[in-house]
């Protein structure tokens, strides 16, 4: 088992015939995901690679492919639409990779899909993967393998490394997520946790936060009240000076609220495991795994 | 990014509001000059990117030319918390009957604009939020809609029992928030909106923060940046595409991503170590990246040591130790330099360094702790 992805996904990409979507394209397909089509407007009739079919709408695409999930590498600027017309096509799950979407734009964006009833990942995120049955996205698929531990994230490269040092360790994953560092994103730590919680196969789960907003600490008490399942927590950002955007648009300390500590705090409140550094994930997986 | 206040008292007064007039002096005869063409008086307030301007001095009422004269020249060159006051809003001075305090912000939690109104003006916000919280009125707004005209008059009510008023506040409101969506900003604030004795409304100061991101769809507000107000190894880094903050520490960090490279400055920490910046490289691998990344720590003094650490996903560890090498050949290193790479193409990337008689680590812990052993002379780690 697993959460939101596996081997049925059926993928469409928008914006196959871009530089990054041709390149991920091709590394998902590598992977074993079944990608069923691409878009690209005025590309319609072409192939990618000679095999998968490229469409000028995505309602084009998924009524010919019965396509279900959609992965977005569009610039930042169309990103906003690429999001509402794989919505509106009737795609169940959307994962936008793209960084740099205004957040104005994902104002309007989140209530159109929350009413369509569509999962929205991202935006600026590097989507997820279900090791050893379906990848979607940008995580790069040699440093998973499959296991027990869920993932969930707010970071990419962060993600790659603790997943790795799990790797490293013989403990594999269930599935991975990285939800993106975006103050506004389409899926947050508890609907990943309680995927998790519901997921058969998962037994532990690894999350990685990061200053700015109250995400963790919301977290922290549905893992309090709602999960059975261990729980162990990172935070990036803990010599971070406030005021300042690190990188991710949403990683910022704004006043005294959404310090590394107060996220910490939280985290030792609700009796999850935490990793003071990315290697202790490692041993407090392993002894939460029994 | 942030707009001066005369900046954003521009944009505003574009949408209707109602702004006393004012202009920039950049010299004390300047300042002198537009006191004397307004024939009133004046405040002159320094324009730097930071709060707390009043209490430092930054902020003065004059009743005459010759008074604005010798306050511009009191405040131009002034130091406000390690910026330099290069420029002075002269603007005409309000009679303050009250003062409230009008709005907007991109609230994470509702995932809205969300306003935020009080009668209890003239003072930071976070301030009543921490101490009267029952004295601001939070209204959020569906942006595919716009602010109706019932919430807007709702919240001038919440600050004016007279309708007059609370009609003119609700007209500022919708102002405001016609800039705040044109203008991408993630912040937009009239703090005070004094109601002078003769009952009229007037925003007194303005306030604005732009969503970067909003910067290149937006050319005529991205072109208000004021470069003189930032520290210059971040303008220098961003003219690179790098993100770049600089910190007070001695160990330079160079990484790529940014949730890594947070937690490479926690791991420096953690080792006894103090970062000297945030840098994330990004995800392309791009050479030239490297190479601007280097020459902007190493013009940081205080830095002892760089420390690399890069996890191949996008980014080919061979792309980044060319990198490496084209720019230590081009410009020598006179500090130690410690590599930790792992990932996409790590082989080829390791004989690269070898043969050009650099080492690399394939482990992060031990890469920091020889770093920080490096900063600290090996006193701590």
């Amino acid at each position: 088992m697993s959460v939101f992805i596996d081997k049925n996904t059926k993928l469409v990409i928008q914006g196959i015939t871009g530089r990054d979507g041709s390149f991920h394209a091709k590394q998902m397909m590598e992977y074993g995901t079944q990608v069923v089509a691409g878009v690209t407007p005025g590309k319609g009739g072409q192939k990618f690679e000679g095999t998968v079919p490229i469409f000028n709408t995505v309602m084009d695409a998924v009524a010919a492919t019965g396509a279900n999930t959609s992965v977005i590498y569009v610039p930042p600027p169309f990103a906003a639409d690429a999001i509402m017309e794989a919505a509106a096509a009737g795609i169940a799950l959307v994962i936008c990779i793209t960084e740099g979407v205004p957040v104005l734009d994902m104002t309007k964006v989140y209530p159109f899909v929350k009413e369509q009833g569509v999962r929205l990942i991202g935006p600026n995120c590097p989507g997820l993967i279900t090791p050893g049955a379906s990848k979607v996205g940008i995580i790069p698929g040699r440093i998973c393998t499959p296991g027990p531990v869920g993932v969930v994230s707010r970071s990419g490269t962060l993600t790659y490394e603790v997943v790795y040092q799990l790797t490293s360790a013989g403990i594999g994953q269930t599935t991975c997520v990285g939800i993106g560092g975006d103050p506004i994103n389409g899926t947050n730590f508890i609907d990943c946790l309680a995927a998790f919680e519901q997921d058969p196969k998962t037994m532990v789960i690894a999350m990685m936060g990061e200053i700015g907003g109250t995400d963790e600490q919301e977290a922290a008490d549905f893992v309090k009240h709602q999960m059975k399942k261990p729980v162990v927590g990172f935070i990036a950002g803990q010599t971070a000076p406030p005021g300042r955007r690190m990188g991710h648009a949403g990683a910022i300390i704004s006043g005294s609220s959404g310090t590394a500590a107060e996220k910490l705090e939280a985290f030792e409140a609700a009796g999850m495991g935490i990793a003071r550094r990315p290697k202790d994930f490692v041993e407090l997986i392993r002894e939460r795994l029994g | 990014m942030n707009l001066h206040e005369y900046q954003a008292k521009d944009i505003l007064r574009g949408y209707g509001v109602n702004i006393p007039p004012g202009r920039i002096a950049t010299t004390p005869s300047e300042a002198e000059a537009i006191a004397l063409e307004y024939g009133a008086a004046v405040m002159v307030k320094a324009q730097v990117h930071v709060g707390g301007r009043g209490k430092a001095g930054g902020v003065k009422f004059c009743k005459t030319p010759a008074d604005a004269k010798e306050k511009a020249t009191a405040i131009l060159g002034m130091d406000i918390k390690g910026l330099t006051v290069e420029k002075v809003l002269v603007t005409v001075a309000a009679d303050i009957g009250s003062e409230a305090y009008v709005g907007i912000i991109v609230d994470r939690a509702t995932k809205k604009p969300v306003f935020m109104v009080s009668a209890a003006g003239g003072i930071d916000i976070e301030q009543v939020a921490a101490e009267t919280p029952e004295k601001i009125l939070y209204v959020p707004v569906d942006p595919r809609y716009g602010l109706p005209s019932y919430d807007a008059l709702r919240m001038g009510f919440f600050l004016f029992a007279d309708v007059k008023l609370a009609r003119g506040a609700g007209k500022i409101m919708q102002q405001l928030y016609a800039a705040f969506m044109a203008s991408g900003c993630s912040l937009a604030e009239i703090n005070p909106l004094v109601v002078t004795p003769t009952g009229e409304l007037v925003a007194v100061d303005g306030k604005m923060v732009i969503d970067d991101n909003e910067l290149d769809r937006l050319p005529a507000i991205a072109a208000l940046r004021d470069e003189s107000s930032e520290e210059p190894s971040e303008v220098d880094a961003r003219n690179a595409n790098l993100t770049f903050i600089k910190l007070d520490g001695d160990v330079g960090c160079v990484v790529n991503g940014a949730g890594l490279a947070m937690a490479t400055m926690d791991l420096v920490k953690y080792y006894g170590g103090e970062p000297a910046n945030f840098l994330d490289i990004g995800g392309s691998s791009n050479p030239e990246k490297v190479v601007n990344a280097l020459r902007i720590i190493t013009a940081d003094a205080n830095v002892k040591v760089i420390l690399f650490n890069i996890f191949g996903g996008i980014t080919r560890t061979d792309d980044v130790a060319n990198g490496i090498v084209t720019a230590t050949r081009a410009n020598p290193l006179t500090v130690p330099l410690v590599i930790r790479l792992t990932g996409t193409n790590e082989e080829l990337a390791m004989k690269i360094l070898t043969e050009n008689g650099f080492s690399a680590s394939s482990d992060m812990d031990e890469a920091v702790q020889k770093a920080v052993a490096l900063a600290t002379g090996g006193k701590s780690a």
